[in-house]
């Protein structure tokens, strides 16, 4: 197969710091996701759904019209199987990240994980209420260690439902009760996904994939619910804090530890060392002015949320902050951790740190994380990175860096819409009922390099905020807009509709909310579902003027959170291409079928526009159902402070009869 | 929020809680942690810090946890640039402004600077503030209210609550000028709504303004002078917090629900007048935290989404922008767009006209006897028109006659007269207009001695001799339906306006203007089919008296009274989600001629109660729909002619079927089904569904004159539709025959295609 031609970096990118890392990449021949990807063409069968490698009989690819495999297996069951097999392990991702910290706060509440405590009392006790742990008068690690055990027994208990699947509105609950899809624990329908696609088992489509909706849920209402809630209650509930954004927050001076993957346990742990004064003498020691923490993918969220560590970039970015030469240590836990940063640190002083159990990567060094000496290990770490300070060579930091406001917990929104005493989701479900909000859109999910980074996240939002769609954010969507500027107050008076801006000015937030990391695209489900149950736009989920995507898709986690999200009544379209494209009925379950049976439904497609219209197209229809009158643009704007900074430029005397205002009439 | 006003009142805020802390620290040092700290003659403690925290203050060393809240709930301002969210921050120091400024008050009380001297000063009123060192009789030395006792605030809050009172209104500052101030106050007073005033610019205060111009303050006045500092708004906000506790049954410490119940029970708004400084703003958070919008006759920042008050949070309408020649114009629109941001439901409970009122008139009848006038009939012409407009193009209770009363006119004559209502509401819809104007019937009719019939323009109306000599006008048919329209359609119509023409050339437009709106109605559901829509309506306002009768609405098919076509039914719904009319999914269509769909049948087995299994919207032969009583026409087989008689309600002649309208109802009606009689309302006739199964109009035999005159163009149209223009000519009807023998006379002679159909038997 003849080479195929490289994308130049402004195809390849339309971040401008990484086209200028791509550019020293080509110069210097560093070869890069993006060059693997130009020369790598993907498995056409593969891509498609359409090979069955589940037996020793196969693999079997089947291309021609009515071929079935060695067993006789369909192409439906086949692509049913492909598509159930990364739900699974989306939601094993996922979960087993909630496990990890349930394991810490038992570790807490027990006193074996001395550094970490309880951060946030208030959310542990509502977390009490909903698993059924009693509260009352109880002291609060004592309430730890059982919410720890009653959170732990989500994953695997021996019968009932999972328990927060009570958060969702009334009507969904009764849905999912009714199709026989609530998930029984977290693990068990991972499990049952694995096996009934076995071969020579589960062999109808819409029935296996009936499971991944299944397992899903369990993922979206279970594991990651649960790993946001713990985070929070470990770590603290997210409020407003500023930082910024992109590959620019390097620092050629100081010492830079680049936190890459998903966790908060270490990464927190990490944030803390770094700002500890023996640290920052270690470093100065070393030569360096201080510590910079920059963060990549979700640990990147984890931390920024929190403690307003500042983004250094999404997924694709992980190799190109290697190519500054400033990274000291690059220190990776779990999930989305490319293995080709290893060969391209080789070539830089940069030192990977691999730290989970569960992720090692050949060649990487290998510091094991344990939750018993958090601090130390983390300590060990930063000295580490300021060892390695003392061997850089010339450093390339591109001049990029934007400024954000995060920090939009369910909770911060509740609170930024009405304060201690008012606080509720009114003023939004009153904004997109008069119209000024046309409805919501959350754009999530990855990069991929099979796509021009951050050009399908960067196209969709202006389309969407400048069309009066509030957006809200996680994962590696978030980041592109942060990088991008959408995440300051100040933009959604340069770039939302009139309606939307007047929403933002009254409340002071951003036209684009980030509200986390993957797993906490939970924390927009309970928005959802709070919205259904405020009033005024309809009581499920499925009837809210909202769509879900993921246009630069690439993990099967995101194709577990589709699918939870589909569950849940919403509309999804992911882009790229779709897992299944090759088989037309599988195709068709996932959309037509899946809105007939929970309201949501899933499609895929990979063009902007395309993706805009049917966004809007399907918020207009909502906004229809509801009886809400039509978006109608014309009729917003008025409000705000434009018209008083003319006023205070005036000097006193004139001001006084001036606040009276026209004086001609 | 805006900005701009987050960070003035998060500034405000920080200053006022400061002061309360040195204020209550050095009180505490001067006059002992123990000393008692009350209002006067309350139950409530000091109320806001009551209902906000659940705390029961009653010594200044109680206040000390107050403050350390207060302080808790202060924020920093934000940030020039890149800013952090304020709104919540905001609302939460203007609950501390609260607090601060009631502790401040209650300070104020235990070294006698409360309530506020102001030589010169007498309130009317008799339960007014009583303090000791007024030796518990009334306001007589020279002082302002300070806050309301327990006694007003039960005589009050009640009809607040009730809807007496439609509302508070908190004036801050003062107005822009002294003639400014009586306006607004003219204004507030007549609507019954309290005026609250609190504040000064510059030192002038709208209690200076109005004890210059002799304007009485006091209880009996409905004008409440509290102080003359901004810090004094805490006694309205501490007389909202006591309504929710003595009215609403929240306790102290219920904090949300106290707010919400204000935000929807206490109508309330604060009216900035002149410059708004640090401190007012952060009042105004507090405010707004119960749901009460500001509105300030200078330029400040808007905020007009919604949500922590009902309807937008904060208005600018700088004096000099209003349109109006006068003060007192400017003070009318400033006060209308109070009234309607708050949402003040001005409600009218007794319908102020000279002639009792009520349903029990509604079938009056007015003979000519009787009669002093009439309009409409057979020798003038009445019409109504309602329709919707923006908020601001109408003025709320503006009731004008154009043109003559009808004094001139003599006894038992006639005027051609029109009644035209504007009304407006952020949930009303152009589809609701038919809906409301066909309430005028009802509304008018409550009025003893008055009769209404018909409707658009073909209403008749007379006034009876004893309505006239009891002083009924005109323009009392405003009154009724200003009256009427707030109290019965409150959740859609905000305002309304009426106008009532007798003077020719504004009749004659408006008569033009109403005409091309009926049509557009007719043209509207005219051009829709059965086809076209997945529901049809169900129409269950009979059932009170025909229990087991339903009606089901469809486009091509209105319902037998006439009054509800399929647009209106989507309307009420729209109006009244579990009104008397509700979507009913078609279902699968069944028989496309005889009309039997899925869902209408299992619907009306259910509501019928299980006495009526199928229904056919299309036939009369075969399950026809069902009938309460009060259609317009019945029609009936005629056998021997092979056809239908049609017979109008106002027919009272005797037809071929051998019975007159009345003897023919009782089989019609009472949710019966049987085959080959049925009630149904007149425009039916012209729909191509009409007995479609049964052959359609050409079926018709028989019809009563004045359903042909009535509808002589549409039925023609209908005939040439049918393909057979001659067709009306062939309709027998009571001039011609009213005997069976006489009408097969009449069918042959003109051949009518009955005689020829297929037999119907």
């Amino acid at each position: 197969m003849a080479k195929k031609k490289v994308r130049a970096p402004e195809e390849a990118s339309r971040d401008q710091a990484s086209i200028t890392m791509l550019e020293l990449a080509c110069e210097g021949e560093y070869e890069t996701s993006f060059s693997r990807a130009d020369t790598l063409a993907a498995c056409p069968i593969g891509s498609d759904g359409m090979c069955c490698k589940v037996c020793g009989m196969g693999p079997c690819r089947l291309v021609k019209e009515g071929q079935t495999g060695v067993c006789g297996a369909t192409l439906e069951t086949v692509a049913a199987r492909n598509y159930a097999r990364m739900v699974a392990a989306g939601a094993a991702s996922h979960s087993d990240h909630g496990r990890d910290l349930a394991y810490t706060l038992l570790a807490a509440a027990e006193g074996h994980a001395p550094d970490y405590t309880v951060r946030d009392p208030g959310k542990l006790m509502e977390m009490a209420e909903y698993l059924g742990v009693e509260v009352d008068g109880r002291p609060i690690m004592e309430l730890a260690r059982d919410v720890a055990i009653a959170s732990l027994s989500e994953f695997g208990k021996v019968q009932g439902e999972i328990l927060y699947l009570k958060r969702a509105p009334k009507k969904r609950q009764e849905i999912w009760h009714n199709l026989r899809i609530s998930p029984r624990n977290v693990d068990r329908e991972i499990v049952e996904i694995m096996h009934r696609t076995h071969v020579g088992n589960d062999q109808d489509a819409e029935h296996i994939l009936d499971q991944s909706l299944r397992a899903a849920l369990g993922d979206g209402w279970g594991g990651s619910m649960l790993a946001t809630d713990l985070s929070d209650v470990l770590f603290g509930t997210p409020g407003p804090v500023i930082s910024e954004a992109n590959l620019g927050v390097l620092q050629d001076d100081e010492v830079n530890i680049i936190i890459h993957g998903h966790e908060p346990t270490l990464s927190e742990m990490i944030v803390a060392a770094a700002q500890d004064p023996e640290m920052i003498e270690y470093a100065k020691s070393k030569g360096a002015k201080g510590i910079t923490m920059g963060g990549i993918c979700c640990t990147a969220n984890e931390t920024l949320m929190r403690q307003g560590v500042p983004l250094a970039g999404n997924f694709l970015q992980q190799e190109l902050a290697i190519l500054t030469g400033a990274v000291d240590a690059m220190v990776v836990d779990i999930q989305c951790i490319m293995q080709g940063v290893v060969k391209l640190a080789d070539q830089f002083h940069t030192e990977i740190i691999t730290t989970s159990p569960k992720a090692k990567i050949t060649g990487a060094t290998h510091m094991e994380f344990d939750e018993h000496r958090a601090m130390e290990i983390a300590k060990e770490i930063v000295r580490k990175a300021a060892d390695n300070y003392t061997k850089r060579g010339k450093t390339n930091i591109p001049d990029e860096r934007t400024q954000l406001i995060p920090g939009f917990s369910h909770e911060y929104i509740n609170y930024a819409l009405g304060g201690f005493y008012r606080g509720s989701l009114r003023p939004l479900n009153d904004a997109i009922a008069a119209g000024r909000i046309r409805g919501v859109v959350a754009n999530i999910g990855c990069n991929n390099a099979r796509v021009c980074h951050d050009d399908l996240h960067r196209y969709v939002v202006t389309e969407f905020i400048k069309n009066d769609v509030l957006v809200v954010e996680t994962g590696c969507g978030a980041i592109a807009s942060a990088k991008q500027g959408y995440m300051t107050p100040e933009a959604a008076l340069e770039f939302a509709g009139p309606g939307l801006r007047e929403v933002c000015e009254a409340v002071g937030i951003p036209p684009v909310l980030h509200m986390g990391s993957c797993v906490d695209n939970s924390r927009i489900l309970t928005v959802l579902a709070q919205m259904a149950t405020e009033g005024g736009l309809g009581e499920d989920i499925s009837d809210i003027p909202a769509v879900g995507m993921a246009p630069e898709w690439m993990s099967e986690k995101a194709i577990s959170i589709a699918t939870y999200c589909v569950a849940s009544g919403a509309y999804v379209i992911m882009g790229h291409s779709s897992p299944v494209s090759g088989c037309e009925e599988v195709d068709r379950i996932i959309s037509d079928g899946w809105e007939k049976k929970v309201g949501g439904r899933l499609e895929f497609c990979n063009d902007g526009e395309e993706i805009v219209r049917r966004s809007l197209a399907h918020i207009d229809k909502k906004r229809a159902d509801l009886g809400l009158p039509e978006y109608d643009p014309s009729k917003w704007g008025k409000s705000g402070d434009w018209r008083i900074q003319e006023l205070v430029e005036l000097p006193l005397p004139e001001r006084i009869e001036a606040a009276y205002g026209n004086t001609a009439k | 929020m805006s900005r701009y006003i987050a960070t003035r009142a998060i500034r405000g805020a920080n200053a006022i809680v400061a002061e309360a802390d040195a204020l209550l620290t050095k009180a505490i040092a001067e006059k002992g942690a123990d000393t008692p700290v009350a209002f006067p003659n309350t139950a409530y403690y000091l109320p806001v810090i009551l209902g906000m925290l659940g705390h029961e203050a009653s010594k200044l060393g109680d206040l000390e946890p107050v403050i350390e809240h207060a302080k808790r709930m202060l924020h920093p301002m934000p940030d020039v640039n890149v800013w952090t969210p304020y709104l919540g921050e905001t609302l939460d120091c203007g609950m501390a402004t609260l607090l601060a400024e009631e502790v401040i008050e209650g300070v104020r009380f235990v070294y006698g600077e409360e309530p506020q001297p102001y030589p010169g000063l007498a309130l009317a009123g008799s339960t007014s503030f009583t303090s000791p060192d007024n030796g518990g009789a009334p306001s007589t030395d020279g002082h302002l209210n300070g806050p309301i006792d327990d006694i007003q605030l039960r005589s009050w809050g009640i009809q607040l609550v009730d809807g007496r009172m439609p509302g508070f209104a908190a004036i801050v500052g003062a107005a822009h000028s002294n003639q400014a101030a009586v306006a607004i106050v003219r204004e507030l007073q007549k609507r019954n709504i309290l005026t609250f005033l609190v504040g000064n610019v510059n030192g002038r205060s709208m209690i200076d303004q109005l004890h210059e111009e002799g304007v009485e303050m006091g209880y009996d006045t409905y004008i409440v002078p509290f102080g003359q500092d901004t810090i004094s708004a805490i006694y309205p906000l501490g007389f909202a917090t006591r309504s929710a506790l003595t009215f609403g049954g929240k306790k102290g410490g219920q904090w949300r629900d106290i707010l919400l119940y204000n935000k929807f029970r206490v109508f309330a708004f604060v009216l900035a007048l002149g410059e708004v400084d640090d401190l007012k703003y952060a009042t105004a958070a507090g405010a707004i935290s119960y749901g009460f919008p500001v509105i300030a006759d200078t330029v400040i920042p808007e905020i007009l989404p919604t949500g922590i008050t009902r309807y937008e949070h904060v208005i600018s309408m700088p004096w000099n922008e209003i349109e109006g020649e006068t003060e007192e114009e400017k003070a009318v629109k400033l006060v209308q767009k109070a009234i309607e941001v708050r949402g003040v439901k001005i409600q009218i409970t007794e319908v102020p006209i000279p002639v009792p009122y009520g349903s029990a008139f509604e079938g009056e009848v007015v003979r000519r006897a009787d009669m002093r006038v009439e309009f409409g009939g057979k020798n003038s012409r009445a019409y109504e028109y309602l329709r919707m407009v923006d908020l601001d193009e109408v003025e709320d209770g503006k009731i004008e006659l154009i043109g003559p009363d009808f004094d001139e006119i003599e006894e038992g004559g006639s005027i051609d007269m029109g009644i035209f209502v504007e009304v407006a509401g952020r949930k009303m819809e152009k589809d609701f207009e038919p809906v409301l104007e066909r309430q005028i019937h009802y509304f008018i009719n409550g009025a003893s001695g008055i009769q209404h019939i018909g409707q658009r323009d073909i209403a008749w109306i007379r006034i009876s001799k004893s309505a006239a000599e009891k002083g009924f006008s005109l323009k009392h048919f405003g009154d009724i339906l200003y009256a009427r329209f707030h109290g019965d359609f409150g959740s859609i119509v905000d305002k309304v306006q009426v106008k009532v023409f007798t003077e020719p050339e504004l009749y004659t437009e408006w008569l033009e203007k109403a005409r091309e709106a009926y049509e557009e109605r007719n043209v509207r559901i005219g051009t829709m089919t059965d086809e076209s829509v997945e529901d049809f309506y169900s129409c269950t306002l009979c059932q009170s008296f025909a229990p087991d009768h339903v009606c089901i609405v469809s486009p091509e098919r209105l319902g037998l009274c006439g009054a509800y076509n399929w647009l209106d039914c989507k309307a009420s719904f729209q109006i009244n989600p579990t009104g008397p009319n509700q979507p009913i999914k078609k279902g699968q269509k069944l028989d496309p001629e005889k009309g039997y769909f899925t869902g209408i049948n299992e619907y009306a087995v259910q509501a019928s109660h299980g006495s009526v299994s199928e229904v056919a919207m299309y036939a009369i032969m075969e399950n026809p729909m069902t009938a309460c009583g009060c259609f317009e026409c019945i029609m009936m087989v005629i056998p021997e002619t092979n056809g239908f008689m049609i017979v109008s309600r106002e027919d009272t002649s005797m037809t071929p079927a051998g019975m007159t309208f009345s003897t023919l109802a009782g089989m019609a009606g009472g949710g019966l089904q049987t085959p080959g009689v049925m009630g149904h309302g007149k425009f039916f006739i012209l729909s191509p569904k009409f007995i479609r199964a049964d052959g359609g109009l050409k079926r018709v035999v028989w019809m009563s004159s004045i359903l042909k005159e009535q509808m002589a163009e549409q039925l023609q149209e209908a005939a040439e539709r049918e393909g057979d223009p001659d067709l009306i000519g062939k309709i027998a009807d009571e001039t011609i025959c009213t005997d069976v023998e006489g009408l097969l006379k009449h069918l042959t002679e003109k051949s009518h295609p009955a005689l020829s159909m297929p037999p119907l038997m």
